[in-house]
């Protein structure tokens, strides 16, 4: 660490500092800055030339004086110090203690970066997690090591969803608990609240690693913050065997903190004035899920991501979906009839659902199932289009069931209560009752060994 | 560490564009840089500074580093022991550096592509003389690289003359002399089992042929309604779980290929991982060989270096060429071309070029027609066969087929694979939209279904798409109107339409049975979709109501006819189209009967 401080600041805006006169500092490297008050902020490099660096600030440049700022380089990238006492612990967005407590002590210490995980290194994620819910067990359902984000919008119940995930979550053949890292970029203080009293209530504390950067903290930190909470997750998947479920949220407050950074540094703006590399800057923090061989643990992330009016192609929303591996969206129009979880199932997928379902996993006939659902909920919500047009007494007998099957599925199948954890086999017996509103001829994606033991009319029906 | 005269320092670094000070040094030179040895690409020149790209992160490095030129562009290592491997964008070997260097990918680390312990059984040309002149790309003998490929090991492009000695049969490593040739200057040359080439110079041929076949691929909408050639040139748009990966691997698989270069450019690493894991397992319906035997990855994940994406794509089509120079039909996928574009686009912006369309550069439409203009059926040097098809999936932001790379793309292609959220969202696997996909090999292919399977291919698909855009239509006059305004014939017409999407349109890549389909399987499930619908209007037009059609127990057969039946249990199906023959004419006789009762 060098003691030297210099005093050459030459211009500070937005949340970036230009200094000059320096020696060589390498790209990436930590910087303290202090200012008039003797406060001390934290940096990171940007752009390193000669004579001169851009960094960037963690706690803003507000109310700098360029005369009476000095910057100190500390010659290393930005670390986390790593152990098992992170656990039932607080920290804000650059990995220091946010609860009062003393800072983690460890000759562990990673770069919170961290390196791209090598494809030839990963397994490929198989395991079904049972979240309790129906939508998600039956539909969408996750695997273990998978990314599957929430695509929300202001006013939905997102973070109920993800806390009564991170609540219920558990896979089916095996007692093991999941370690939580809970990252929080740019949230309410009352949402914040709400999440600690939800693992406080569920008694899951000593098993969360949280790191808080709330809606009046700095913005740029919320650009350290997941890769600060990745580090601290990859530690207890990789090192400790942990199953960890990090649950991001709100991406979306992220990519707006990079897009004024990056405009503060004069990137080229691509769609709606992020910059062209925000698909890379997203990918880096949610390639870092998943499994890889040899390894015990995994990491399975769970993203919040706020669609900005409800618009799927933002490119918040519209990158994340061509990254992780699905994604569940929720419906306003759904939440406004009162249908918890609001889960919009059409536009919904999880992508690595046939590699954890089926015989061994949870039963056979689930594959089908969920693809005789999907298609007969489609038709449905069609035949509703249709009946709102011309009016539900020009439908044929065949359109009216399909408008009856449609209300049963929203208001048994998706509705569900807060507290209700519901096992993977109630989820396909529900979906059979549902199926069974229908004869056999019409449901041609399962098969008739399923028909005859699961359809309600039996054998002979 | 270098060879190169120039030795240089680091000025400036800005992610991952490094600036330096090296005079000498040229475009598209490879530069090592920094103390860790980062590999980078000369890019721009200004004065004695250099612009380089690099394909690794640029963190902890400073400015007054050594920098230094190597002397030779981005190449490629051509030999064997390519197939079944797994690389990076710069053909970094990630098996080895796996096993080498643990779960995540160290900085600074050039390993040879190739193994060069491996010994190889070679077997030289027995028609070749010493002292005979070889021309460029003269086979010299051959190695059997998997149980499927033999590696034929060709003399390279820049090489001819004399043949001063060839090897006999026997093990080599890769660095082993093979062969000596004195070329028209006198020089003496050693020949070895492998080759290097520059990525960004396309392989010289001899002549470029038409395509002249197409190639099956088992999707029944991509072989029966949008075929595409070997040879030619696809591209697979669609936004984001519309399945444009399950449709790139199922070309992988199923294709009648002889190689398969898969390159994840900016893409999943668990979906390299799905390959890696389940290819071995699979076999290729053509051959009953694995389909890890004809295989090879390039990764460049999302998460990988940007640099090295752009790179990606140029290396994977280089390999593709070398073993199309070999005379075989190689399949080059590439997911996705977008991400690649926005390499560009990164890149370019760092460089602070003037963006013209959503950020990209102005060159974006070149480059892409440069690229995609590397596939082709063609005639090698030494008079084979061979044939490249390169197929891009294109991510467009928000499904929005009128951005720039969708756009520039579509002028260049020949097939287009259009897939559709709106079908996804029902579940319509693969999502291949039949209103907007189209294919400019339908001839082609016609002549090849007539010689191959049977002779009303051309006829019956355009029927069957004729009868898709008819249920477009009728669509719209229900939602406006509701079905009680359609006649029976035009309620035929739509329940035909949709017997064609369940029957035939719609094929899962989950089912074992569906997951492929023989060009006669395709071609007698088309069949029967028409007959259904002919027998049904033919009935119609006698006054059978079309409630009776509907409830007929065949409908259901025949939907699940696509499961029912492999595709070599064609006599089944045979059979199956009989029975339908035969029940539409019970119904007609039945209803003959009751008429003649009435009167």
């Amino acid at each position: 660490m060098s003691a030297k401080e210099y005093r050459t600041a030459r211009s500070a805006h937005g949340g970036l500092l230009l200094v000059e006169g320096v020696p060589d500092v390498a790209f990436g490297d930590r910087a303290m800055i202090r200012d008039h008050r003797n406060r001390q902020r934290n940096g990171q490099v940007i752009r390193s030339a000669v004579q001169e660096v851009l960094i960037q600030v963690y706690e803003g440049t507000d109310d700098l004086d360029l005369e009476r700022t000095w910057i100190r380089f500390l010659d290393q990238p930005l670390e986390i110090s790593l152990s098992p006492e992170l656990q039932g612990r607080v920290f804000n967005g650059i990995g220091q203690a946010r609860d009062g407590r003393p800072p983690i002590v460890s000759p562990v210490r990673r770069n919170v970066n961290g390196a791209a995980i090598n494809p030839a290194a990963r397994t490929y994620p198989r395991k079904f997690i049972q979240t309790g819910i129906s939508s998600i067990d039956g539909l969408n359902a996750l695997v273990r090591g998978q990314k599957l984000p929430i695509f929300s919008g202001s006013g939905l119940p997102h973070n109920r969803l993800a806390a009564q995930i991170v609540r219920q979550a558990r896979l089916v053949d095996e007692e093991s608990s999941f370690a939580i890292v809970f990252a929080a970029m740019g949230v309410s203080h009352a949402d914040a609240r709400f999440f600690e009293e939800e693992f406080a209530a569920s008694g899951v504390l000593a098993n969360v690693v949280m790191f808080i950067n709330l809606a009046d903290d700095p913005p740029v930190e919320r650009l350290a913050l997941p890769r600060v909470a990745l580090t601290a997750a990859e530690y207890l998947a990789f090192d400790m065997d942990r199953h960890v479920l990090v649950v991001l949220t709100d991406m979306t407050h992220y990519a707006e903190a990079l897009r004024e950074v990056a405009t503060a540094k004069g990137d080229v703006p691509s769609r709606k004035g992020y910059p062209g590399y925000l698909y890379s800057d997203l990918a880096e923090i949610y390639e870092r899920s998943g499994r890889i061989r040899d390894r015990h643990g995994s990491i399975t992330l769970l993203p919040v991501v706020s669609m900005p009016s409800d618009d799927i192609t933002h490119p918040i929303p519209d990158l994340t979906g061509y990254i992780t591996e699905g994604q569940i969206v929720l419906s306003r129009e759904l939440h406004n009839r009162g249908i918890y979880p609001p889960v919009h199932i059409l536009p919904s997928l999880s992508r690595l659902m046939k590699d954890g379902i089926g015989r061994d996993d949870t039963r056979e006939d689930h594959p089908r199932v969920a693809s005789q659902l999907y298609a007969l909920y489609a038709r449905a919500l069609e035949t509703r289009n249709l009946a709102s047009i011309v009016g539900a007494d020009e439908l044929s007998d065949r359109d009216c069931r399909y408008l009856s099957f449609a209300d049963a599925f929203e208001a048994r199948f998706i509705n569900q209560g807060e507290e209700e954890d519901r096992s993977i086999i109630e989820t396909l017996n529900l979906a059979w009752d549902l199926l069974s509103l229908f004869p056999k001829e019409a449901l041609t994606r399962v098969n008739e060994t399923d028909l005859a033991k699961y359809h309600h009319s039996g054998a002979n029906g | 560490m270098s060879d190169h005269p120039e030795r240089g320092t680091i000025r400036a670094i800005n992610g991952p564009i490094i600036t330096i000070r090296l005079p000498g040094v040229r475009i598209g030179e490879q530069v090592r840089v920094g103390h860790l040895g980062l590999i980078g690409e000369a890019i721009a020149l200004q004065g004695d500074e250099a612009v380089i790209q690099a394909y690794e992160s640029t963190e902890g490095v400073r400015p007054g580093e050594p920098a230094a030129g190597l002397g030779w562009p981005l190449s490629v290592e051509l030999g064997p022991g390519l197939i079944g491997g797994i690389f990076d964008g710069v053909q970094r070997p990630l098996q080895e550096i796996c096993e080498s260097a643990g779960d995540h990918i160290p900085r600074g680390l050039t390993p040879p592509a190739l193994n060069r312990e491996k010994l190889w059984h070679f077997v030289p040309d027995p028609t070749l003389r010493l002292g005979s002149l070889l021309t460029a790309g003269t086979h010299l003998g051959s190695v059997q690289e998997s149980a499927r490929i033999e590696h034929r090991i060709l003399l390279p492009p820049d090489h001819q003359g004399e043949l001063l000695e060839l090897a006999p049969e026997g093990d080599y490593r890769l660095e082993d002399p093979i062969g000596r040739l004195r070329s028209a200057d006198g020089r003496s040359h050693k020949l070895k089992l492998f080759q290097r080439w520059p990525v960004r110079t396309p392989r010289p041929y001899r002549q470029r042929h038409p395509s002249a076949e197409p190639l099956i691929t088992g999707q029944r909408i991509m072989d029966t309604f949008f075929p595409m050639a070997k040879g030619g040139k696809a591209a697979v748009p669609g936004p984001f779980g519309a399945g444009k990966t399950v449709v790139q691997h199922q070309i992988a698989r199923w294709s009648n290929a002889d190689v398969v270069i898969f390159v994840g450019c900016g893409e999943r690493g668990n979906e390299l991982v799905d390959v890696l894991e389940t290819f071995p397992q699979l076999q290729d319906p053509h051959t009953g060989r694995s389909l890890m035997e004809r295989t090879l990855l390039i990764a460049n994940t999302s998460n990988m270096p940007v640099v090295a994406r752009e790179a990606s794509i140029y290396v994977g089509i280089t390999i593709a060429e070398y073993y199309r120079d070999q005379g075989y039909d190689v399949v080059m996928l590439a997911d996705s071309t977008s991400r690649w574009a926005e390499a560009l686009r990164e890149v370019s912006g760092r460089l602070g070029q003037m963006p013209v369309e959503d950020g990209y550069p102005a060159y974006l439409a070149s480059r892409l027609a440069a690229v995609y203009e590397r596939a082709g059926q063609i005639e090698t040097l030494s008079g084979m066969r061979g044939s490249v098809s390169l197929i891009g999936t294109v991510s467009p932001p928000g499904g929005d087929f009128s951005e720039p790379v969708t756009a520039h793309t579509k002028e260049i292609i020949q097939t287009f694979w259009a897939l559709s959220k709106e079908l996804a969202d029902a579940r319509h696997y693969p999502a291949i939209d039949w209103v907007s996909s189209f294919s400019d090999h339908i001839a082609v292919a016609a002549e090849w279904w007539k010689r191959e399977v049977g002779s009303n291919w051309a006829q019956r698909r355009a029927k069957a798409l004729a009868l898709l855009a008819r249920d477009a239509e009728l669509s719209r006059i229900v939602n406006l109107v509701g079905p009680e305004a359609l006649s029976d014939a035009q309620r035929w017409e739509l329940e035909s339409a949709l017997l064609i999407k369940e029957a035939l349109l719609q094929q899962s890549a989950l089912d074992p049975i569906d997951t492929f389909s023989s060009p006669e399987k395709q071609y007698l499930l088309l069949k029967m979709v028409l007959l259904i619908y002919q027998g049904g209007a033919d009935l119609i037009e006698l006054g059978v109501p079309v409630q009776e059609l509907m409830e007929l127990p065949l409908l259901a057969r025949a939907r699940r006819a696509k499961q029912r039946f492999s595709s070599t249990e064609t006599e089944q199906l045979r059979e199956l189209n009989e029975e339908i023959i035969q029940a539409f004419e019970e119904v007609r006789m039945e209803y003959a009967k009751f008429k003649e009762h009435r009167q």
